[in-house]
């Protein structure tokens, strides 16, 4: 059984004119740790709220654990753990009320479920009567996580959970979802990080409401359909300028320190060609390398090709 | 004297009680140039910004802005500055159009002279049969083009970015930086914050606070030479990992 199934889920605002997602189908399978990578405005708000039941989509079907998200919606409540985007606790309560307050609307105490939070709660439980309202952005993130987590959960439900946390937070955070994994809890997480795509074990690409892609990172990378260039020389912003002057040049962007290149058409000598073109534009210390591509490559390919082609 | 740097600082400090959120950084930012500030959550980034931006004053240390100083001379240093942030950019119920009307007459540029600019604008950012329409209405990658274009509308020394391309997907993300390397080039100082560590390769210079100081300052290249690692990533990781503060 997949802990969670999409079939063909549409959902438009503002009486038809505002589409958000668009014939969505995917899967996560028990136990998997799944990423839904996408920008703001992508649609992956609204498939959070139309998995746990709080919004209606207008046509297509889901379930979660098993559940219908329509028929079954009780049963979905009590299974699903959710941390929407937006901090939603009491923030004039503390910590510990708040724990107490989510255990109890669940019919359960903090002691029954101890063991799934414990390495969690230990981490703000030195300020467990502090109120949320005056929590660090780190530590909020953390107790949210205990507040979807005291009712075990079969199915976990984090929409963007680390948008804008420092990259410290950030990792101790996907520490905690591998250690949650571990515990056969099953994790739909939704990001707009591309460096985070690498540690799920399958992920979907969203863009304008439309799944791009759904696999492993690897095959992900793997079906990038080209070959990639790094470049970079002494004048970076002069060289990108240069490079989409280049008539062989298909796309140059930039990656951190270097351009990244494809070419329309790749032959025998493709460095020392692009070497040459920099070179005649009067670069110094030119840097040319074939890479392997990662997520945001394969993302932005997708997403080219996509407004490349005509609309179906 | 210093004819070319667009922001000074020494030792700037702003203490509240005893807590010392921004604890006496130095630094100098040359003109045109992209200068990175970076630092963990907490780390009194958005404290040390609010000084330069002529909105909070320091409890000790010296800085300048656009040549003006920070304890006198707020009123000046604000006009001549841009400020955008994720959080904070365009009224969403008013056009593409009153924004910019709005902003330019907010910094004082004449009337005349805001037709001629927003004509340029708006034909250079492709946004002809947008301009008439409510703000709110564009697409989040718009917007922020948007927003950046309107806080250097003014022609300002410098503009301030607060995490200004947070949420934005990787194509608008890259186009929004084509917008600051030109802004760089045509002369204005770029002083940005970011999450996303592969931008911070994009300045020319980086900062990086932890607990209120300055604990690293230099190129991206150097830094990672200095910290012996391939990304800035790891360069950040291994300086705010120790951090002992990570409120607000």
């Amino acid at each position: 059984m997949n802990a969670v199934e999409l079939h063909k889920i549409s959902k438009t605002y503002d009486k038809g004119k505002l589409r958000a997602v668009h014939e969505v189908s995917f899967k996560v399978k028990k136990g998997e740790l799944f990423g839904l990578i996408g920008s703001d405005g992508a649609g992956k708000t609204s498939l959070f709220r139309i998995l746990t039941t709080v919004l209606l989509a207008d046509s297509g079907s889901a379930t979660v654990a098993g559940f219908d998200v329509v028929k079954d919606y009780q049963q979905i409540r009590n299974r699903v753990g959710y941390m929407p985007g937006k901090f939603s606790l009491y923030q004039d309560l503390t910590i510990k009320e708040n724990l107490e307050f989510f255990a109890a609307i669940f019919g359960t105490t903090i002691d029954e479920n101890y063991e799934l939070i414990k390495d969690i709660y230990d981490q703000i439980k030195p300020f467990s009567d502090r109120r949320a309202g005056k929590l660090s952005g780190g530590m909020k993130q953390k107790l949210a996580l205990c507040c979807a987590l005291i009712h075990k959960p079969e199915v976990l439900l984090l929409d963007e959970p680390t948008t804008g946390v420092d990259v410290v937070s950030r990792k101790e955070f996907w520490a905690m979802l591998k250690a949650l994994k571990e515990k056969g809890i099953t994790i739909l997480v939704s990001t707009p990080y591309m460096d985070e795509a690498n540690l799920c074990e399958r992920i979907a690409l969203i863009q304008n409401g439309e799944i791009m892609s759904v696999d492993t990172p690897e095959n992900i990378i793997k079906s990038f359909p080209t070959t990639l260039f790094a470049a970079k020389s002494e004048n970076i912003y002069k060289l990108l300028n240069d490079f989409r002057s280049d008539a062989k040049v298909d796309s140059c962007y930039a990656f951190g320190e270097f351009l990244h290149i494809t070419l329309k058409e790749n032959g025998g000598s493709d460095i020392e060609d692009l070497k040459e073109f920099a070179a005649q534009k009067g670069h110094n210390d030119i840097f040319i390398q074939q890479i392997t591509p990662g997520i945001e490559d394969s993302f932005i390919r997708l997403m080219q090709e996509k407004t490349q082609k005509p609309t179906h | 004297m210093e004819d070319n740097k667009a922001i000074i600082c020494k030792d700037l400090t702003k203490q509240f009680g005893d807590f010392y959120a921004v604890n006496k950084i130095s630094f100098e930012v040359a003109k045109g140039e992209i200068f990175g500030f970076l630092g963990a959550n907490g780390a009194g980034k958005t404290t040390a910004m609010r000084i330069l931006c002529g909105l909070s004053y320091p409890t000790s240390g010296t800085a300048t802005v656009a040549g003006f100083d920070v304890y006198k001379q707020q009123e000046s240093i604000k006009k001549n500055i841009g400020y955008m942030s994720q959080k904070f950019s365009l009224y969403e119920n008013l056009t593409v159009l009153e924004n910019i009307e709005f902003y330019g007459g907010v910094y004082g540029v004449p009337g005349k002279e805001i037709k001629k600019r927003s004509d340029e604008l708006i034909m250079t950012l492709g946004l002809q049969s947008e301009a008439k329409k409510l703000v709110g209405e564009l697409p989040l990658g718009w917007k922020q083009k948007l927003a950046f274009s309107v806080a250097i509308f003014h022609r300002p020394q410098i503009v301030f970015l607060d995490e200004p391309t947070g949420g934005v997907d990787p194509v608008t993300r890259r186009q929004f930086w084509d917008m600051i390397y030109q802004a760089a080039a045509s002369g204005i100082t770029i002083f940005v914050t970011t999450h996303y560590m592969d931008e911070a390769e994009y300045c020319n210079r980086i900062s990086v606070m932890v607990d209120g100081k300055l604990e690293a300052l230099d190129s991206p290249a150097n830094l990672k030479k200095e910290f012996g690692v391939n990304s800035m990533d790891e360069v950040f990781y291994q300086l705010a990992r120790g951090a002992k503060r990570s409120g607000e």
